[in-house]
């Protein structure tokens, strides 16, 4: 994929050697795996129904999909991973509640959430990277912690703005945007529902994975293109990608907005399936999942593909549908599939805290 | 030796410092101005104000003081004392099922807490010292996974394998009825203000009687007293050769490991010393509370102390006593005053719980961007 892969390709092909296959899969790729094969083949067991299970695995892998592909131009153009989502998150959000405050409703609604807060992200995007741009080296750190800050001053205007749509407001006291909003009256699961069709009881929300596999495909475009090219060389050697006369900074900026805009589009992608839209605190921790689930895709902190998205997104997001009926058929009443969750994931990033090599 | 050193720090980089230390003063006098609007605005009752913050500082100090140094090792702000608070916390449910009370069972959850924090220092420290130049975010995520791994032992492994006599009255009462699992609080009452008082207890004698009340403020004495002896400690084992060599690899460990100083070693040491603190810290915090939240008393601890040390003044590289006491009051002033400011100004305490949070987060992101930009400037 990038240029030392392709360097590596040039070197003598082994014919087929198991030990290399897994290797090149991931030990941690292959025990996940194992382990949500072992969930499957337990709630098998215990008569839990496995169609049901696939679809919910399939609705959040979609669901999540485009927030874990966010990830992806932040890790390619060399900041690393994107600490900062929510900043991106509430973009998508401030656009979603103004489209809900205009009543529209289904695909214009849709769209018109996108188009509002596309704009809004990469302006956001721009500032965050005009941030980023002065504390290289502590991008993660300051990332997470103006995203915090990000969201208690949006948590401040949410309480306080100037919304009077009785959708959106407290039903008692008239100003306030509520802490979850449905979306069923508005364009909650228009893209779930969008084409989608019945596999026996597996309902698949073929719109939703659909609009997920166009922008992964969009992006991998992008980053054949030109321009992609030479982001990749600024995150993967930023030494030779400035001999080569790559401007540097600007490749950076461009990867930022477009971790930004990918998570403003993702948030709306999420309320839109989960049929809520979810302000105030909620953003604050959105990050780690999505980390998490890249690298459990098989990316590091200083590179990353589409197929780690995919994987990553795949693995994770059907071992967190999984695990908690399946734990709870089996102890009841036992919180170790929430345990699980927590030490997967923070597992995971501090595995590759510890492993990123290579200077800064 | 250690003088030869400075002497070679480039007169550009002490520039730098000094510039850094003009831009320390901003933070404090920010955060005073800050206060003092908030006080006012929420026409509080400067009293109960006083009271609430010396009873904060006896709880919060020693913890705050215990990131103190790590910075001097060039560590940063020491985000994984979360899981020295967590071993606190283990050795305080260690102390209730052995039924100890009083200032011996507070002694004894001190002496318990030093080799499960050393142990966990040890292994935080091993972990920084594989993630350099990441030392902060790689201790937070760390805070989080030992998170974790706290609920699966006090959740999960408590009464199924560590085997627990459900018969007994003290399994009843913090047990979960099924026998598996902590309850979500544990009374504390057996240890409450058992080193707060202490001097009151102790010196009760021939009708002289050491109060700690003075004039409407209760003190909490002895939490004061732990924390000066800390102060102390900190002072005292900067002028030992470890504390030369805590300088040292915080200035530059590449020239520290040049001149003999075993680096890594050194940082895990500095890390121990902070977690034991941080242990000893959250028992101080939890004998005052007087009561456990069992998952969630030590969430917070990391990013509280570390906003409050940031705000006293400190930065990523730099951290005195001072700081950390200024850092206390200031920001356990925003604390009591900004819920109360918010109600006031907005009719709605949230706004004001929000917009502190807001401002410690905005601390602590802007005190970390300007710790980059001046390491940046100086390579």
């Amino acid at each position: 994929m990038s240029k030392t892969e392709t360097g590596e390709a040039c070197a003598p092909k082994p014919r087929f050697n198991l030990i290399t296959a897994i290797k090149d899969l991931g030990v941690a790729r292959l025990i996940i795996l194992a382990f949500v094969v072992l969930l499957f083949v337990v709630a098998y067991a215990k008569g839990l129904g496995i169609q049901g299970l696939i679809s919910d695995s399939i609705v959040r892998v979609g669901m999540n999909g485009v927030l874990i592909l966010s990830m992806l131009p932040a890790v390619v153009c060399g900041v690393g991973m994107n600490f900062g989502l929510p900043l991106g998150i509430l973009s998508g959000l401030l656009g979603g509640i103004l489209t809900i405050n205009m009543n529209l409703t289904g695909w214009t609604g849709f769209l018109t959430a996108l188009l509002i807060s596309v704009p809004i992200a990469v302006i956001v995007g721009l500032l965050y990277h005009m941030v980023l741009d002065k504390v290289r080296g502590e991008e993660m750190m300051v990332g997470t912690y103006l995203a915090y800050a990000a969201v208690f001053g949006m948590s401040i205007f949410w309480m306080l703005a100037p919304i009077k749509n009785p959708k959106l407001i407290f039903a008692v006291g008239g100003k306030g945007l509520r802490y979850t909003i449905s979306m069923t009256d508005t364009f909650g699961k228009v893209l779930n529902n969008f084409l989608a069709f019945r596999i026996g009881s597996i309902t698949v929300p073929t719109g939703l994975i659909l609009f997920w596999l166009l922008l992964c495909l969009l992006v991998y475009l992008f980053l054949r293109s030109k321009t992609g090219l030479a982001m990749l060389a600024t995150g993967s050697n930023p030494a030779y990608a400035v001999s080569s006369g790559i401007n540097v900074g600007n490749m950076k900026r461009i990867g930022v907005v477009m971790s930004t805009v990918l998570g403003a589009v993702g948030i709306i992608v999420f309320a839109q399936s989960y049929g809520f839209m979810q302000l105030y605190t909620a953003p604050q921790t959105a990050a780690f999942p999505a980390i998490a689930a890249i690298l459990i895709g098989g990316a590091s902190l200083r590179k990353a593909s589409i197929s780690n998205v995919i994987i990553g997104a795949i693995l994770f997001q059907t071992l967190l549908t999984v695990a908690p009926p399946v734990t709870q058929a089996l102890m009841e009443g036992s919180e170790i599939s929430e345990i699980a969750r927590v030490m997967i994931s923070n597992g995971m990033i501090l595995y590759a805290l510890t492993r990123a090599t290579g200077g800064r | 030796m250690a003088d030869d050193r400075l002497s070679t720090v480039p007169t550009e980089a002490r520039k730098g410092h000094r510039r850094g230390s003009l831009s320390q003063y901003a933070v404090p006098i920010f955060f005073t101005v800050l206060c003092v609007a908030s006080i006012i605005v929420s026409d509080l009752d400067i009293n109960y104000l006083i009271g609430e913050l010396l009873s904060r500082m006896g709880r919060n100090l020693f913890i705050v003081l215990s990131l103190l140094i790590p910075v001097t090792a060039g560590i940063g702000l020491n985000f994984g004392i979360v899981v020295g608070a967590m071993s606190g916390q283990i050795a305080l449910i260690i102390i209730t099922f052995m039924q100890l009370k009083g200032l011996g069972g507070f002694l004894a959850a001190m002496a318990i807490s030093v080799p499960i924090s050393t142990l966990l220092g040890y292994i935080v420290g091993s972990v920084f010292n594989r993630a350099k130049g990441r030392e902060m975010i790689t201790g937070m995520i760390m805070g989080f996974f030992a998170n974790g791994v706290y609920q699966l032992l006090f959740l999960m492994l408590i009464g199924t394998l560590i085997p627990v006599n459900m018969n007994s009255p003290v399994a009843k009462q913090i047990m979960l009825s099924n026998g598996v699992g902590l309850r979500n609080t544990v009374d504390l009452t057996s240890i409450y203000y058992s080193l707060d008082n202490v001097f009151a207890r102790l010196f009760n004698w021939n009708g002289i009687i050491w109060t700690d009340t003075f004039g409407p403020w209760r003190v909490p004495l002895g939490a004061f007293f732990m924390s000066f002896l800390l102060c102390l400690f900190i002072v005292f084992i900067m002028k030992t050769k470890k504390g030369q060599d805590f300088r040292a690899i915080g200035q530059d460990m590449a020239i520290a490991e040049v001149s003999g100083i075993k680096v890594d070693k050194v940082r895990i040491t500095a890390v121990i010393y902070s977690t034991v603190l941080a242990a000893w810290g959250q028992l101080i915090f939890l004998q005052n509370l007087g009561s456990l939240n069992t998952f969630n008393a030590h969430e917070q601890v990391g990013m509280f102390s570390v906003a409050a040390l940031l705000v006293g003044g400190a930065s990523v590289k730099k951290a005195s006593i001072w700081n950390a006491i200024v850092g206390v009051i200031l920001f356990h002033t925003l604390f009591v005053v900004s819920p109360l400011a918010g109600q006031k100004l907005f009719g709605e305490p949230q706004i004001g719980e929000w917009f502190r949070q807001l401002i410690s987060y905005s601390v602590i992101a802007a005190a970390l961007a300007m710790h980059a930009i001046q390491s940046r400037k100086k390579h």
